[in-house]
């Protein structure tokens, strides 16, 4: 028998809405936490994931009260509790790492007291008793040369810094249960890697249970034993880790899995209809009925119930869960992305680009000219073709928009040419550019929340351009916009309704269809899925390739997320620091990862299965400046030459496939290396 | 950190003479001048031109300018026109009467100020919160001419508690004064404090609702301990530039309420002299009044600056 660390009973958590209605967030959760395990919490925004988490904890947020259940710890309600019995375990006994420590650490206080802080009130340690702890603590996450960390302020470290800074202050009152609110979004790719890895280490060092809570599978499948999927406040599957990813019985964790590009697979993923529910919209049937693909009728009307299947030791909330038993996950994946057509009919030329951030000094300014002899992005050099899908990749701070700004003129470069349709030299001042260029090129932002204006109604976001660039107006105008929004899958009724009135998915429809109606002939999309959620991303890419093959566009898509670019582009640029370190046809690049940095950063994607582990094969350092001399990489490169590469810029070299890196060992040497290890 | 105080003061320096010149400017266009006020109805002929020559104002304007600029630099303002007496001397005891009183305002009214921002702040939505910030809107929406009178009429007049009007000579000593600037401060307190609460209610809100305060309570920090140490040090960061620019305006002397309560300040000198056209004195005032809004902002930013430990890096970094 399993010793249980928190016990949750039939716990509902909801508001009272404007017209006095009572709505859950949270519907009847029951489920344990056993000590020593991992419980993985997987759901999309808004499922009630967080609510969940902060609710074992005692702790419900302004505006939401509990309307029944419990949550057992040390058998005492921890709902029901006082504050100052509340003070007693938070932190000691139940310990919270937020999602974004940047914003979870004080600001006006050191790293040193803030972690004292937790000592003080949780430990009966003397003043030096605790330095010595702190010390410890640091150390155990990994920071280097903790003192020096105890005195900076938390705006002084790096954000992998700040979250190893919140799990040092957790871990400080040796709690028994452990709760990550998505404690590595937000992190870079080899960053979230090394965290997960710690908290892994911590889990087995500590035997503390965890709770952790994301809505991504990649990280849920490295750290849990058992995942917990949930849906529109309830909890549809429950069960062991390998079971959960591999042979998903609900509906929904099975169309989130196929929704999720994978490195592993290529082409596009499946994309799932629909949206979540807004809570208080499903009155009666199974909350997942309209976006269900195995549903019935009587989906509709009855709600399902939480069945144990006791082969799979998993619990799931669907009539029809037999239907997926077995399923395997045949590659249903009908290759949709569209080759590159071998025409060299070049549309961009980026030549010896460099774009410097250094503030001009008066003179300078006079002169209208930079003196920087390290700028943020230095010498890049690209053709793309027509119809291309281009993308560019690296951790933040390696230039990837950078890049993008000074493609749309938002950026001055510093130097270097951009030419435009083979000849035609884009200015770098975009107020001299002509109009025909500014319609040419087109910019999908990351955020739909913030690149659309929240006073303009979609009918009036889309007609922008198409009376700026074509001078259409009236009953032509609207046409259009109508034809537009039909092309992003977006019904007329869509016309009058405000961005606020939409989905993320939906907005950032709206913000493809305001780009396409301009009819470019570039569209330079910045991280454009990163802010939707995984199910949505999916739909959204599956757009973008099919309005590319409709009209012919070219693309320049810049991401952090090395799978969803494997799905979409033709051509990968791997950006380190402001340089490129790679490039090359994305099936070749990510098949034979040549430049060690290309390497690093591949081996630290996630991926939504327990049994593949990811690589660390670098430390995740911060460097804050380029190198001035050599190469942008060697800081962190393990397969490091020796001077060489700390005096000279390494040279180009291409291989049979077309890979082009920029590193001074061999390519094919480095090949080798890869093979031996 | 020493560059930067120094842009700011130099950055100040212009500011003073961009004002200097648009009040020189301003009261140069303006129809009338001191002869025509004082002479009144004689204003013609040779008496105008007599008055012009005594006054020096039959010099060209730029002439006159510079020399009162040299002499503002030298910290001598000239003479007063109507009255013809140093303007040092006709200031000197206006400034510190103003002083006095923006000093008890201060003194009064800002504590207060953060007391009530913080207590409506933590019990927001209840009880406490309800009936100051009722209290607050109400003193807030109150012109002050209104509420100043009122005032006089209830604790002077009825009550018959206090003096209604300041009958003291301008030179009058600080003791003097003390007795008599209670009504004044009430009346500039209220509508002063209210303001001020209203935005540390919403400062402290904002906090409250952060991420690292909820990790402060999740981390088992006592409420009264959070609300010191992770809260409050965070909120009262941008009040102090609201303390600040409040301050400027008390120590610009409150033209309305010095008006109503007959006080003699800086504020209700403004009204006189510029009614009786006494251009070196209004011309010494606002760069008075200018002077101490510069000098308080400057002191405000290195303050935040020194306090956000944020801002601190950086400006290292630099």
């Amino acid at each position: 028998m399993q010793q249980v660390v928190q016990e949750i009973k039939n716990l509902s958590i909801g508001f009272t809405s404007k017209k006095g209605e009572q709505i859950s967030i949270l519907k009847n959760i029951s489920t344990t936490i056993n000590k020593g395990e991992t419980v993985g919490i997987v759901g999309e925004s808004g499922s009630g994931k967080s609510t969940l988490a902060l609710a074992m904890m005692g702790y419900v947020k302004h505006g939401l009260f509990t309307i029944s259940g419990e949550c057992i710890y040390q058998s005492n309600d921890i709902l029901k509790m006082k504050n100052r019995e509340l003070e007693n375990i938070r932190g000691r006994k139940i310990a919270m790492i937020p999602q974004n420590a940047g914003q979870s650490l004080t600001p006006n206080l050191k790293i040193g007291y803030q972690i004292d802080e937790a000592l003080r009130l949780h430990t009966n340690f003397q003043k030096e008793d605790r330095d010595v702890k702190i010390s410890e603590l640091l150390n155990k996450v990994r920071l280097p040369s903790p003192e020096t960390i105890a005195k900076r302020y938390p705006h002084e470290l790096s954000g992998g810094q700040q979250q190893r800074v919140a799990v040092a202050m957790a871990l400080a009152g040796s709690p028994d249960l452990l709760l990550l609110d998505e404690p590595t979004t937000g992190l870079d790719v080899t960053t979230q890697a090394h965290v997960l890895e710690l908290l892994n280490f911590i889990a087995k060092d500590t035997g503390t249970s965890m709770v952790y809570v994301s809505h991504d599978l990649g990280a849920i499948a490295q750290v849990s034993d058992r995942v917990i999927v949930m849906y529109s406040g309830e909890i549809v599957l429950d069960g062991p880790v390998r079971t959960i990813l591999k042979n998903p019985i609900h509906p929904y964790t099975y169309g989130l899995l196929k929704s999720i590009p994978k490195l592993t697979l290529s082409g596009l993923p499946n994309s799932m209809s629909g949206s979540q529910p807004q809570p208080g919209t499903i009155k009666e049937g199974c909350s997942f009925y309209d976006r269900c693909e195995f549903a019935e009728d009587k989906c509709k009307i009855n709600s399902p119930e939480l069945e144990f299947v006791s082969e799979l030791n998993t619990s799931v909330r669907c009539f029809n869960h037999k239907k997926l038993h077995k399923k395997k996950d045949e590659d249903t994946k009908s290759s949709k992305k569209v080759l590159r057509k071998l025409t060299k009919n070049e549309i961009l030329d980026i030549s010896s680009v460099s774009i410097s951030y250094a503030k001009q000094k008066f003179i300078e300014q006079l002169l209208n000219k930079i003196d920087d002899t390290n700028p943020t992005v230095k010498d890049i050099n690209i053709k793309i073709d027509k119809g291309e899908t281009l993308a560019l990749v690296g951790e933040s701070g390696s230039g990837k928009s950078t890049i993008l700004k000074s493609i749309a003129g938002l950026i001055k470069a510093k130097d270097g040419i951009i030419k435009f349709d083979k000849n035609k030299i884009l200015s770098n001042d975009l107020k001299k550019r002509d109009a025909n260029y500014l319609r040419a090129i087109q910019l999908i932002f990351q955020n739909p929340d913030e690149s659309l204006n929240p006073n303009h109604t979609v009918e009036e976001i889309v007609s922008q351009p198409l009376k700026l660039y074509f001078g259409l107006s009236g009953n032509e105008l609207k046409q259009k916009i109508i034809e537009v929004l039909k092309k992003v899958r977006l019904g007329e009724f869509y016309l009058t309704r405000y961005p606020r009135q939409l989905s993320g998915g939906e907005k950032q429809r709206v913000a493809v269809a305001r780009a396409f109606a301009a009819k470019p002939d570039i569209i330079l999309c910045d991280e454009v899925t990163s802010a939707l959620d995984v199910s949505v991303q999916a739909a959204v890419l599956n757009l973008l390739q099919e309005l590319k093959v409709d009209f012919g566009t070219t693309y320049i898509f810049v991401s952090h997320d090395l799978a969803v670019v494997k799905a979409i582009s033709d051509r990968v640029a791997v950006l380190y620091q402001g340089r490129l370190c790679e490039i090359g046809p994305s099936e070749n690049v990510y098949k034979f990862p040549s430049h060690p940095y290309t390497e690093v950063l591949l081996g630290a994607v996630l991926e939504p299965d327990p049994d593949i582990k990811p690589k660390l094969v670098a430390e995740d350092i911060v460097e804050e400046k380029p190198p001035e001399k050599g190469c942008s990489f060697q800081g962190r490169c393990p397969r490091l030459l020796g001077q060489i590469c700390k005096t000279d810029v390494p040279p180009w070299q291409i291989d049979e496939n077309g890979n082009a890196i920029r590193c001074h060992i061999k390519i094919n040497d480095l090949k080798n290396q890869q093979m031996s290890n | 950190m020493l560059i930067l105080v120094l842009k700011r003061i130099l950055l100040g320096l212009i500011t003073l003479f961009i004002v200097s010149l648009i009040t020189f400017v301003g009261v140069e266009v303006l129809p009338g001048d001191a002869c025509t006020t004082y002479l009144e109805r004689e204003a013609y002929g040779a008496a105008l031109e007599a008055c012009y020559k005594r006054l020096g104002l039959d010099i060209p304007a730029y002439e006159r300018y510079v020399s009162w600029a040299i002499g503002v630099i030298q910290g001598d303002f000239g003479y007063s026109l109507s009255g013809e007496m140093k303007i040092n001397d006709v200031l000197g005891p206006r400034v510190k009467n103003s002083l006095v009183l923006a000093s008890a305002s201060i003194l009064i009214g800002i504590p207060i100020a953060l007391l009530l921002g913080i207590i409506t702040a933590l019990w927001r939505d209840k009880m406490p919160d309800i009936i100051i910030s009722t209290f607050t809107i109400f003193s807030m929406t109150i012109p002050e001419f209104i509420s100043a009178t009122l005032l006089i009429l209830i604790v002077a007049i009825w009550l018959e508690w206090l003096p209604g009007i300041v009958i003291v000579p301008t030179g009058a000593s600080v003791s003097e004064l003390l007795p008599n600037i209670i009504l004044p401060v009430i009346a500039i307190s209220m509508i002063m404090t209210a303001h001020m609460a209203r935005m540390v209610r919403s400062s402290v809100i904002q906090v409250m609702a952060s991420d690292y305060v909820q990790m402060a309570i999740l981390k088992g920090v006592p409420y009264w301990k959070m609300v010191f140490k992770h809260v409050l040090p965070n909120a009262l960061l941008p009040a102090i530039n609201v303390v600040a620019l409040t301050i400027a305006w008390l120590l610009g002397g409150v033209v309305v309420t010095e008006v109503v309560f007959n006080y003699p300040g800086l504020g209700r000198l403004v009204i006189e002299s510029i009614s009786n056209r006494d251009l070196p004195v209004v011309q010494a005032l606002a760069i008075i009044l200018a002077s101490i809004y510069v000098i308080i902002n400057l002191i405000a930013d290195l303050l935040t600056l020194m306090l956000n430990p944020r801002l601190k890096s950086l400006q290292i970094k630099k």
